[in-house]
């Protein structure tokens, strides 16, 4: 008898296999671990997105070290000022990057650093306001040379 | 010894922003990644960085594997008087590095 595999049986077998995918969970940060990550950090507070802009290339050829830029819209006086920023990316084995606080002695709310990258993926930047408010921003970056796990 | 690169105007305005840059060297091993005989490399990174202007703390970054090696840290603060940064490197293995600047307000 040939075997004939009508369309019916196809789709269900293809649907099998993804789910068997989805199920593994894979070692690195996910997107739900993000969210965890940001969840712990702003609690039930809502997030806006604004006022934050958050500078990547948009492609890295070394995921080793990612120049990242975050600014954020503020008078940065005592009354209303940035009171921290924090990093996240999607598929690093960690979520967080980095959190940093200042406040109107800062001057202007506008923070540099060099941060590693696993893989292509989305970065977010979140940063508190003094009066309790959450603002983000977030920007894509390709990798072609992921941060490396191996020893060199 | 760690070395530090420290980029502070030696002199400003009374309320001026300036601009701070830091570098120390670190390899900020990650803890991630395992050597060609497959064990796994302990983290050894810097976590926490603290810059205070005469003994007043402006700014404070607690820093991730994420963080490429030789950590590069740039911010601003406002000069208010004359007087000393102090910069505070620590991090797993007790490492701690302690570095100041001068700055003068006119």
């Amino acid at each position: 008898m040939p075997l004939r595999t009508t369309r019916r049986e196809f789709l269900r077998a293809a649907t099998a296999g993804m789910a068997a995918i989805v199920a593994v969970r894979p070692a690195a940060a996910t997107p739900a671990a993000m969210q965890d990550a940001i969840g712990a950090v702003v609690g039930t507070a809502r997030v806006t997105k604004g006022r934050v802009k958050l500078e990547l290339p948009p492609l890295s050829e070394n995921g080793n070290a990612v120049p990242l830029t975050v600014s954020v819209e503020s008078a940065m006086t005592p009354a209303e000022h940035v009171r921290a920023i924090h990093v996240f990316t999607e598929k690093n084995p960690q979520p967080d990057v980095v959190s940093v606080r200042l406040g109107p002695r800062a001057g202007r709310a506008r923070v540099s650093t060099r941060i590693r990258l696993a893989d292509t993926q989305t970065v977010v930047a979140i940063a508190e306001l003094s009066d309790g408010s959450f603002w983000s921003a977030e920007a894509a970056v390709v990798v072609t040379l992921a941060a490396c796990l191996e020893e060199t | 010894m760690a070395e530090t690169l420290i980029s502070v105007p030696p002199r400003a305005r009374r309320g001026e922003i300036v601009e701070i840059k830091t570098l120390i060297s670190h390899p900020m091993e990650t803890g991630y990644r395992r050597s060609q005989l497959g064990a796994r490399i302990p983290r050894d990174i810097i976590r926490l960085f603290v810059c205070t202007y005469n003994g007043a703390e402006v700014f404070r970054a607690a820093l991730h594997p994420a963080i490429a090696a030789n950590p590069f840290i740039t911010f601003s603060t406002v000069a208010t008087e004359t007087g000393t940064l102090t910069f505070h490197w620590t991090g797993d293995n007790g490492f701690s590095v302690k570095e100041t600047a001068e700055i003068r307000v006119e």
